[in-house]
């Protein structure tokens, strides 16, 4: 007993003791919907320079919390902290990469990108008034589909998620009714349906019940080969979810001219715009706690907008345009700073 | 040996004290502790045999204070260690407390009456969370208790004594299969089953009959109360079978055997013999599972089916304290929202102490008229 | 009359029968669950999983980060609190084991044993993680100590109260100092069931996530560093299984062999070595 307890607190002080000396490490918690890229690029960006960038996907929300806390270096969110909330937050934020949520139904004999929906349809069916697939407002999108009279199931995120809040952005942006009863935040009150875990959780219950429906990151549907369906957008036109319209949403965007790069991809005008799609956001503080790693983030990003962008298209994420990514730049020289108020990069 | 580690060294010569044949005796029989027992007993009583020493007399007195002292000193760590697991225990109480005043002040005495739980418009109530705590709890001791004492009995009546051995540690290793193991095979592999199979089959049983069709009412969705409340029964199954089988044993053979021996039947015999004398260790197996069960975290987060809604129907989603607080947690945005959770896992901690606190008082009860 | 003799003997076999589903229930789904772990996990079981990093998506890799996260936050855990366990359950049963003090440390440490781990990681989170300003393998450890502690209590007392009086009062009679009558004599006659203790304390620690999740986060690469946030087998398992990535569902249930026949290989052990006592 004795020596197992000595031989546990030799370890335990080994350990310790190795814990000493640590180079500026870069600690960044927050949205799911980017982990894989973001952990692609930290993999890539340690064989470069040898810096090691951790990045874990707590959530939109823990994101946010953890910034204000000061516990990570940066934090991640899906959901755009609005500008006065940045500022009383002392947080600047700025945009990475752009995807979007797609819907994924499971409907006996109707293949990818077969069955048409628009906002109104799907709102009306997350607030439980559209209760089986036949129907008329379905039918209406789809006359030649042969919709069964089975009842939804309606799908959706159990834990809070920037998933979600890109979702009921959409939804309260294309129904009033959803806006005033429901809202939009990365965790809602759901009128009906059941709530899974994570992406995975949402997949895998659409795939297992027939007559589900149910909204998924557009990687997870590309990676999975799952039905998707087509959604009329803001011009009329029904529009496949494919790296082409998320760019045309993306390039709709007013990034100039908005303060904080406090804009929201939902709906946005175009013929070819899919409309349901968002970027995801880094949290930087104004002033960091630890300007080494503070520096590092940034150089880390800086490689990832020049150098980053094809491994994001590879897993079916949208890099930014260049002029943002200049604009971006210009942020961080002008906001960021260090203790003496000398701007970090 | 600490005896020369210790004390300084006798003079040569002394002489064997002659032990009292009891405490040879007690020495000698005692169980593990034969060997140093007997070496100690007799170092000791060297000791005390050589009154004439004045030296050997000062440094033994010396060497005993200090005894004394590292003496007290254990006692007072032994205590202090003692102390530490109140303070922890305090600790995490007066944090949870802390944690959700700022929900307390919002929300007062209606949180625990209003079933809402809208992170939108920062309006949370707990009874959905409370409801589905409660409810899965208590389906999964209705199917863990019967089917628990069930492996017991055939452990101690029915099963071929060779094979009792590793049936039984078969059971408890139900019990060391981690949480998250339960979790992700849950939902891999019981759900699909329970939707494709179990729920369709159920709900067409019940739905003829009036009362039990709304409980076994709605759309197959696999995951809700139903499996959760199964999965949590597997997982509290090991606990009440290896207590009440340990306390099936020690039943008296001759109580048993007497019963048999009028002619009873060996079900007669665990119903009017064996299970009466166990009584008190069965409820304690019951009471540690049920505390078990309100805990679970990772194996209903992923089955239970996320929706803050009471449902009449055990088929449907639902939601418990800790798997809200699991999924909900990292997300929160907001003192409110973040404190709400942590009132959460106040009210958790509240419904654990109370169990546990009725238990004690029940078994105390079921002592006191067994005269123990 | 007849009829009655019929009745009992039916009732018995009924009831019988159904205890023999019971166990028949209880073992097909312990054979279903190792079957499932084995079937999906065994694939995945290469020597790469113990020498490999925990990978990005779409690349291979191992669990080598998690798997030593796991072990360093575990043995610090045992370190912290099987001691701690340990002198407050020798309190209990030697110097004060009729007093107030140990009836109501019983009651709470019972409830600190019943309490949901989730409710001690938002614990150590609140007083350490926001404290220090950042997430911590130090925390992890704590959180597992926090859990280590209410199990050593009860078997340490346990088992030291099966311990014979006469042991105590024949050492204590010929002048041993009370704390030797406990560490050289008790201790030893217990040490088999004290042992099992810690090994279950183990057992249970092994497998805990939810005291991890906000306090040791994750890391994706290898870290010793207690200061940081460090990687560990259950949370790995978490994150990967609900991925959509093939690779890393497959690792998720390579992990969870891992760990749930370590676990189980302990619970053995703890078992052998609980029987090996009673004989005597």
């Amino acid at each position: 007993m004795k020596t197992i307890l000595r031989a546990a607190l030799v370890a335990a002080v080994a350990t310790g003791v190795s814990a000493s000396v640590r180079a500026a490490d870069i600690s960044g918690a927050g949205a799911t919907f980017p982990y894989p890229i973001y952990a692609k690029w930290a993999d890539a960006y340690k064989k470069e320079t040898g810096n090691g960038l951790n990045y874990q996907s707590i959530g939109s929300g823990g994101g946010i919390k953890q910034i204000k806390a000061k516990t990570v270096t940066f934090g991640a969110s899906d959901m755009p902290l609005e500008p006065k909330d940045l500022k009383a937050a002392n947080l600047i934020q700025f945009p990475t990469v752009i995807g979007g949520d797609v819907p994924v139904a499971n409907l006996d004999g109707i293949k990818p990108g077969e069955l048409v929906l628009d906002g109104a349809a799907l709102a009306k069916i997350y607030l439980g008034e559209i209760k089986t697939w036949d129907d008329p407002a379905i039918k209406k999108l789809n006359p030649n589909a042969k919709l069964p009279s089975q009842a939804i199931v309606v799908v959706h995120r159990s834990d809070g998620s920037g998933t979600t809040f890109i979702w009921t952005d959409y939804l309260s942006k294309v129904s009033l009714e959803w806006k005033s009863k429901v809202g939009a935040n990365t965790s809602v009150e759901w009128p009906v349906g059941i709530g899974a875990k994570g992406n995975e959780g949402v997949a895998n219950n659409v795939a297992n019940t027939k007559g589900a429906i149910g909204y998924v990151e557009y990687a997870y549907v590309k990676q999975n080969k799952m039905t998707y369906t087509n959604v009329i957008n803001k011009d009329g036109k029904p529009v496949s979810p494919d790296a082409a319209s998320f760019q045309a949403a993306a390039a709709n965007g007013d990034w100039a001219k908005a303060e904080g790069f406090y804009v929201i991809l939902t709906d946005q005008p175009g013929a070819q715009s899919w409309p349901i799609a968002g970027a995801t956001f880094i949290l930087f503080p104004t002033q960091p706690q630890d300007p080494a790693a503070a520096k590092e983030a940034l150089k880390f990003f800086e490689w990832a907008y020049t150098k980053g962008g094809k491994m994001a298209e590879e897993l079916d994420y949208v890099p930014m345009p260049p002029d943002v990514v200049s604009l971006i730049k210009k942020e961080w020289s002008s906001d960021i700073k260090d203790a003496s108020g000398k701007p970090l990069m | 040996m600490w005896r020369e580690a210790v004390l300084p060294p006798l003079p040569t010569g002394a002489p064997e004290r002659k032990m009292s044949p009891r405490v040879q005796m007690s020495a000698d029989t005692s169980s593990t502790g034969k060997a140093n027992g007997g070496l100690a007993v007799t170092d000791a009583a060297a000791l005390v045999s050589m009154p004439e020493i004045a030296a050997a007399g000062r440094d033994r007195r010396k060497v005993l204070r200090r005894l004394q002292l590292s003496d007290s000193g254990f006692r007072l760590l032994t205590l202090c260690s003692a102390a530490a697991v109140l303070v922890i225990l305090g600790g995490v109480i007066l944090s949870l407390v802390l944690g959700s005043l700022p929900a307390i002040r919002e929300f007062g005495f209606s949180f625990l009456a209003n079933q809402s739980w809208n992170p939108v418009t920062d309006k949370f109530g707990a009874l959905a969370a409370v409801y589905g705590t409660l409810v899965t709890s208590v389906l999964a001791m209705i199917i863990a208790i019967p089917v628990g004492i069930g492996i017991a009995i055939f452990l101690t009546e029915l099963c071929p004594p060779s094979l009792r051995r590793p049936i039984g540690i078969a059971i408890e290793l139900l019990a060391g299969i981690p949480s998250i193991i339960y979790g992700i095979w849950g939902l891999f592999v019981l759900a699909p089953f329970v939707q494709q199979y179990v729920e369709p089959a159920l709900i067409a049983i019940f739905g003829p009959i009036p009362v039990l069709s709304t409980l076994f009412a709605g759309p197959p969705y696999g995951i809700g109360i139903f499996t959760a409340s199964f999965i949590l029964a597997i997982m509290v199954l090991p606990f009440i079978t290896a207590i009440s089988r340990d306390v099936f044993e020690t039943v008296p053979p001759v109580l048993k055997e007497a019963a048999f021996g009028i002619g009873c039947t060996t079900w007669e015999v665990v119903r009017k013999v064996v299970i009466p004398y166990a009584r008190l260790g069965v409820i304690g197996g019951i009471m540690l599972g049920l505390g078990r069960a309100l805990g679970e975290t990772m194996a209903v987060t992923f089955v239970i089916g996320n929706a803050h809604k009471i449902s009449g129907s055990l088929l449907a989603p639902g939601t418990t304290i800790s798997a809200t607080i699991a999924n909900e947690f990292t997300e929160a945005v907001g003192d409110v929202y973040t404190s709400a959770l942590i009132e959460l896992g106040l009210i958790l901690f509240v419904i654990t102490f109370i169990v546990l606190a009725a238990s004690r008082l029940m078994l105390m009860r079921v002592q006191r008229r067994d005269g123990a | 009359m007849a009829s009655i003799y019929r009745t009992r003997r039916r009732n018995n076999t009924i009831v019988m029968g159904l205890c023999m589903a019971a166990s028949a229930f209880g073992l097909a789904f312990l054979v279903l669950i190792l079957a499932a772990l084995l079937w999906h996990g065994l694939w995945g079981f290469t020597p790469a999983v113990f020498t490999e990093m925990t990978p990005p998506p779409g690349a291979s890799g191992g669990l080598l980060n998690a798997i030593m996260g796991s072990l360093i936050m575990t043995v610090l855990g045992l370190a912290i609190g099987a001691p701690l366990g340990m002198l407050a359950g020798t309190y209990m049963a030697e110097y004060g084991r009729y007093s107030r003090l140990t009836t109501v440390v019983r009651f709470i440490n019972d409830i600190l044993l019943s309490a949901p781990s989730i409710i001690i990681g938002l614990f150590i989170y609140e007083v350490l993680v926001v404290r220090m300003g950042h997430f911590s393998g130090l925390a992890g450890a704590l959180a597992l100590a926090v859990i280590v502690v209410p199990v050593v209590v009860r078997t340490t007392e346990d088992m030291l109260l099966l311990v014979p009086g006469p042991l105590r009062e024949a050492a204590a009679a010929l002048g041993l100092p009370r704390s030797y009558v406990i560490t050289r004599i008790a201790y030893r006659a217990a040490r088999a069931g004290l042992i099992t203790g810690v090994l279950l304390a183990v057992a249970r620690i092994s497998g805990e996530t939810a005291p991890l999740l906000f306090t040791a986060l994750n890391n994706q690469f290898w870290s010793t560093d207690l200061n940081a946030p460090m990687a560990s087998l259950p949370a790995v398992i978490f994150q990967f299984a609900l991925s959509p990535y093939k690779d890393w569902q497959q690792l998720a249930w390579t992990g969870a062999l891992i760990i749930t026949f370590a676990v189980l290989a302990l619970s053995i052990l703890a078992r052998v070595l609980a029987r090996q006592r009673v004989p005597q």
